[in-house]
């Protein structure tokens, strides 16, 4: 079995984010990680690929600066080999733009199944998945939570607003994890060796048969008008527990009659 | 000057229409001269609803035989914008089928979507989404520049709904075309997780407990106090992933956006993930034990403490009155 999973290197969501104000967008330029939102799909492909007793998985990712810390992490996690779209034209790329290109990557092969996230920790437009499938030609199915191929189709657990429902669809196919699905295993030592010697193909978006005005800007068909800060919300009091705080806290919820 | 016709998603919930769809319609109506719906099955059971909040008519997919509705929907609403019937600005929620639809439909029409929308604003022909970034500490302003429909993906409670006493919604057909592959996914079943007490999202109390709690069966203090207040209990994001509860618990930016009279959170440090879905809270009490947290510089009332200690003292409180 042959199953690509599609990730992202993003900015350290435990650094600051901050916005280029020359190009309007999420600053980039510093190292990215992979982010924690693809090590779900990442484990979930290397699992399934072990149950059905063989196969491989591989990435495919679109990062600036030809940036491939976040590669080798799911690499080293036991992934086979990765696609990298690294373009200076890719600069302003929106999520159908992003989904044009990983499509193009991913008609590379024909892999038996594409796994995602249900959307990237930076960006979180939630769209891509769904583009992909689309511009693949592809059935699809968002926000699994549980996943098992059984022969030539796949049967998953999709999230709902008041529980689950059972899903059944035909492979090839997109789906979409959710965060938790299954436990990322943490790279070892052996994984991270190996990985520094796994073939990572970098390709440049007219190698993908890509027009330069189907991405970047001109690719987008939106413009940022305005960079305003919010209203901001005031603090209010802050108590040290010593002991006798939880009063506080009660005396608050009697003052709105809650209690 | 308002724009020609708007279609809003219409999302039907157990015995009705999704609060979400109303808050859109509400929105719909100011800025545009015709608002009208598409929904993914039988029209007649939500026309009523969907008229009263303004909408004149609801283009219906019919029994979708149980399709996995977003790829159907997409791509009926795609052809009825290639056949020249459709409006000019297209909104959804973002709901799980919110997304799929707007997903699908961006790519076939080869259009983008502007996401995470929270107020629309609308100079003649321009449409401008507002999006809150770093977890709402900063706005972005986008404008659509292509020639093409225009899609939106509204959070939740953006908009406050409101019944305009609209007659009955007429039903028109929205035939959805043959789908080759991409047709695939069906429905076999559903399942429905027993809920104790008030929705997440409909709650005027929650109760949310993070990283902070330490270990999974410390989870139990926050339902605890939940129920003692009649709260709906939450998550952040960090002990979903570690799986201590549900993806359904989760508020933020991936999860549910509550807008309670109050939040009361529970070693939960703010990160901008979990602020975004929460800050709207007409009061936040936090309790986290360090006093940097960004949480702080939210809440109303602030106890920098170890929530092993307040938590459990404070349930014993309100057990004892």
């Amino acid at each position: 079995m042959h199953v690509v999973v599609c990730v992202k290197q993003i900015p350290d969501p435990a650094e600051p984010g901050s916005l280029d104000p020359s190009t309007k967008t999420l600053k980039r330029d510093q190292k990215l990680i992979l982010d924690e939102a693809d090590s779900y799909g990442v484990e979930m492909a290397l699992q399934l690929v072990d149950t059905a007793g063989g196969g491989t998985v591989s990435l495919v990712s679109m990062a600036p600066n030809g940036e491939t810390a976040g590669l080798r992490t799911a690499l080293a996690m036991g992934a086979a080999d990765a696609i990298l779209v690294s373009d200076p034209v890719l600069q302003g790329t929106d999520a159908l733009g992003t989904a044009r290109v990983l499509a193009a990557a991913i008609g590379r092969s024909n892999p038996d199944l594409i796994l995602t996230a249900t959307e990237s920790s930076d960006g979180y437009t939630g769209t891509v998945p769904m583009q992909v499938a689309e511009l693949l030609g592809l059935p699809a199915v968002t926000f699994a939570k549980s996943v098992k191929v059984e022969g030539s189709s796949v049967s998953i657990q999709r999230q709902t607003e008041d529980g689950y429902d059972d899903v059944v669809c035909p492979l090839p196919a997109v789906v979409s994890v959710t965060a938790g699905v299954v436990e990322p295993r943490y790279p070892s030592f052996k994984g991270i060796m190996a990985a520094k010697s796994k073939p990572v193909e970098e390709l440049k978006v007219a190698d993908l048969g890509l027009a330069a005005d189907q991405v970047g800007w001109a690719g987008g068909g939106q413009e940022i008008v305005e960079i305003a800060a919010a209203e901001a919300r005031q603090a209010g009091r802050v108590v040290e527990d010593e002991g006798e705080a939880f009063g506080e806290i009660v005396a608050f919820l009697e003052n709105l009659k809650i209690i | 000057m308002a724009l020609d016709k708007v279609w809003v998603f219409a999302e039907a919930a157990e015995g009705g229409v999704k609060t979400i769809t109303l808050e859109m319609l509400a929105k719909a109506r100011e800025i545009a001269d015709t608002v009208e719906c598409f929904f993914g099955g039988d029209g007649d059971d939500v026309a009523e609803v969907l008229g009263e909040h303004g909408a004149t008519t609801v283009h219906a997919t019919g029994d979708l035989e149980g399709a996995l509705l977003g790829t159907p929907v997409a791509a009926a609403v795609a052809a009825a914008v290639q056949a020249g019937e459709g409006p000019d600005l297209i909104m959804l929620g973002t709901t799980y089928d919110g997304r799929d639809v707007a997903g699908r439909l961006s790519a076939r029409l080869g259009v983008p979507v502007i996401t995470n929308v929270v107020d629309v604003e609308v100079d003649g022909d321009d449409v401008v989404g507002v999006e809150p970034v770093f977890g709402g500490t900063t706005n972005v302003k986008t404008k659509f520049t292509g020639d093409g429909v225009k899609i939106l993906l509204v959070r939740p409670k953006s908009f406050a709904a409101e019944g305009v006493g609209g007659s009955e919604a007429d039903v028109e057909d929205l035939d959805v075309p043959d789908l080759g592959s991409t047709g695939g996914a069906r429905i076999v079943s559903r399942h429905v997780e027993e809920a104790t007490g008030p929705k997440l999202e409909e709650a005027e109390i929650v109760v949310s407990g993070g990283r902070g709690l330490g270990e999974s069966d410390k989870y139990v203090m926050v339902e605890d106090l939940a129920k003692l207040l009649k709260a709906a209990p939450g998550a952040s994001r960090a002990i979903v992933d570690a799986g201590w509860v549900p993806y359904s618990y989760q508020v933020g930016q991936t999860g549910k956006v509550v807008k309670p009279t109050v939040y009361i959170a529970c070693g939960i440090s703010g990160a901008t993930q979990h602020m975004v879905g929460m800050k709207g809270s007409k009061f936040i009490i936090a309790i986290n034990k360090d006093k940097e947290a960004p949480i702080f510089s939210i809440a109303d009332l602030g106890i920098v403490g170890d929530v092993h200690k307040v938590m459990p003292k404070l349930i014993e409180a309100i057990k004892g009155r």
